[in-house]
């Protein structure tokens, strides 16, 4: 049991999930995260990120594949893993007529080595809202209280499902603070986010899903990397795609046209523009509009969403 | 925000949770809730200390005389069962339900708690209340009406205690097809109609046609009420009282395991 031989502190292999009316949420994912490491699963709304992770919290068992948490079954022998987790859900429960110290009290009397509930509460600044029940907390001071709940037992592996959704710009920068005071601290943490910067600013490594699989997957550097650049710009008068120089030459791999305006992509970002910029200098004139821009996850997020969302539409309505 | 966050995870000097502490936090808790809500303070405990007076004036003494029946020990029937069903069964049933629909159950299992812990914890102060209630009403009318002591204690707290177990489960069961609390308030009605008047509870048995009441008898509360008549009444035969035994533990068993098969943790999608 001692959990510094396993490697990774949660493998899960060709993992899949079907809802009881026959919907398959998660069809054969594949990822493992190491110990003391930061994964964050992102994907649109209906991914298949909350399905997943409700699979590694021990929710539920899979329709397929294996999950493996801190090197036990975590539906199985939940005994075994749930003192050494701590869980977040994307929306969490708790009876609104009960005060947030006395929900955090219960829930301490429930966690082994709980530290203070003070302490906990403190974590996430929610101290002076300790008095106040549930139901008259904002929705990002429920999350808070979430989170707080979730850290008790000084988890070992925490999840975090969509862990700053619904509170406002300070609340999240306090929680990505914590998040990484904790991360520093050796906790591993598994987290889902539809923010992209989220994922970008705390993430090891991340994977993208869409449509319950995993679309990409790597540091968040790696999957920046496999997307092309973007160069587009505004054709000048009486000039036409063919007055550029052959875009091979410049490293374009692939462009289009619309209307006036030309875009091209390139995974030789510097390459493409100057060969770009030089032209339009020889010839003497200017490009309007002129946007460059460097590959971001942004990018390979929003272009995952559409190519998988744009070519396997008949496979999507048959299910 | 503090660093209070960066704690070694291999110093892990920690107080382990007992099944015994989890469901304690969350009877605690529970209880709390309980005070706090009026509709099941009300319910809980007003109609069962209140109701069963008015069965009092609803059958005449000649008719229980004939059926060796006295006024008293038909408001001490009544005053268990409905106990049983109002403190126990329907609140329970509201409670479950709410706290599914609140996402509440389904967060309590991601931590230690197990499966049945948390709808045994949740259960605690209801069945507490329930034993409480029978306990004083029946104290309350042996001084007041003219009960007499009962023959055989323990076949009535065996009664009593079987109820409050076969309660929780049922209510367990029924909030698996309760979609809100408010629908609640209709689907616990059948069990408890039917109990009111086919297991002894509002209507005694003894004024019933002979067959009516034979198949009533197989009806979930029926033993149950046997048993804590029998308890007063000393007149139950050892034979007797283990068929009701017996009767009550298998519906107890049935719904457990439409609970186990049926019982939902979270909202339906």
């Amino acid at each position: 049991m001692d959990s510094n031989e396993h490697e990774h502190v949660i493998e899960v292999t060709d993992l899949r999930r079907v809802y009881g009316g026959g919907f398959e949420a998660v069809r054969g994912v594949s990822f493992s995260v190491a110990r003391g490491e930061l994964f964050a699963l992102l994907g649109t709304n209906g991914a298949g990120k909350t399905s997943t992770v409700e699979l590694l919290e021990g929710l539920a068992t899979p329709a397929g594949g294996r999950v493996r948490v801190l090197g036990h079954d975590p539906y199985v022998d939940r005994a075994a893993v749930r003192p050494r987790t701590g869980v977040m859900l994307q929306e969490g429960g708790f009876p609104s007529e009960l005060t947030v110290a006395e929900t955090a009290r219960m829930w301490a009397a429930c966690t082994s080595g709980a530290r203070p509930t003070e302490e906990a509460l403190g974590l996430v600044g929610l101290v002076r809202r300790a008095g106040v029940r549930v139901k008259q907390l904002s929705g990002g001071e429920r999350r808070r209280l979430d989170l707080a709940l979730a850290l008790l037992g000084n988890p070992e592996v925490l999840f975090l499902d969509e862990p700053s959704t619904g509170m406002d710009a300070e609340g999240r920068r306090d929680t990505w603070e914590l998040v990484r005071s904790l991360r520093e601290g050796g906790t591993t943490v598994l987290l889902t986010t539809h923010y992209l910067e989220e994922a970008e600013q705390l993430a090891d490594r991340l994977a993208i899903m869409h449509d319950g699989r995993i679309a990409a997957a790597g540091t968040p550097a790696e999957v920046t990397a496999s997307q092309p650049s973007r160069i587009s710009f505004e054709l000048p008068p009486g000039y036409f795609v063919g007055d550029l120089p052959p875009l091979a030459e410049l490293g374009v791999s692939g462009h289009e046209v619309d209307g006036r305006v030309v875009r091209l992509r390139t995974r030789e970002l510097q390459r493409t523009a100057t060969g770009v910029l030089m032209w339009a200098a020889r010839a003497g004139v200017e490009l309007h509009r002129l946007d460059v821009r460097a590959a971001s996850l942004e990018e390979a997020f929003l272009r995952i969403a559409r190519e998988a969302s744009g070519a396997p539409a008949t496979e999507r309505e048959r299910v | 925000m503090s660093t209070g966050a960066r704690v070694s995870t291999g110093a892990r000097v920690s107080t382990v949770t007992t099944p015994a502490g989890r469901m304690g936090a969350l009877a605690r808790a529970e209880l709390t809730l309980f005070g706090r809500s009026k509709a099941t303070l009300f319910s809980a405990l007003f109609v069962p200390l209140v109701v069963p007076i008015s069965t009092r004036s609803a059958f005449p003494e000649s008719d229980l005389d004939e059926a060796g029946l006295t006024v008293g020990l038909v408001m001490l029937n009544a005053a268990i069962g409905f106990s049983l069903l109002f403190a126990v069964y329907m609140s329970l049933t509201a409670i479950f339900t709410a706290r599914r629909e609140e996402l509440v159950l389904k967060r309590l299992r991601t931590g230690e708690l197990r499966d049945t812990e948390i709808l045994a914890g949740a259960a605690i102060p209801a069945v507490v209340t329930g034993l409480l209630q029978s306990l004083l009403l029946a104290v309350g009318l042996t001084v007041l009406v003219d009960v007499p002591a009962p023959e055989a204690v323990h076949l009535a707290v065996l009664g009593v205690l079987l109820g409050l177990v076969m309660c929780v489960v049922l209510a367990a069961f029924t909030a698996s097809y309760s979609r809100t609390v408010e629908s609640a308030q209709v689907t616990t009605l059948p069990l408890l109609f039917v109990s009111m008047f086919g297991s002894g509870i509002a209507v005694p048995m003894e004024v019933l046609p002979d067959r009516l009441a034979s198949v009533l008898a197989l009806l979930p509360l029926s033993p149950v009420m046997k048993l804590v008549q029998g308890g007063w009444s000393g007149d139950l035969s050892a034979s007797e009282a283990l068929g009701s035994m017996t009767l009550a533990l298998a519906w107890t068993l049935a719904a457990v395991f439409a609970v186990r098969r049926w019982f939902r943790w979270e909202p339906r999608h």
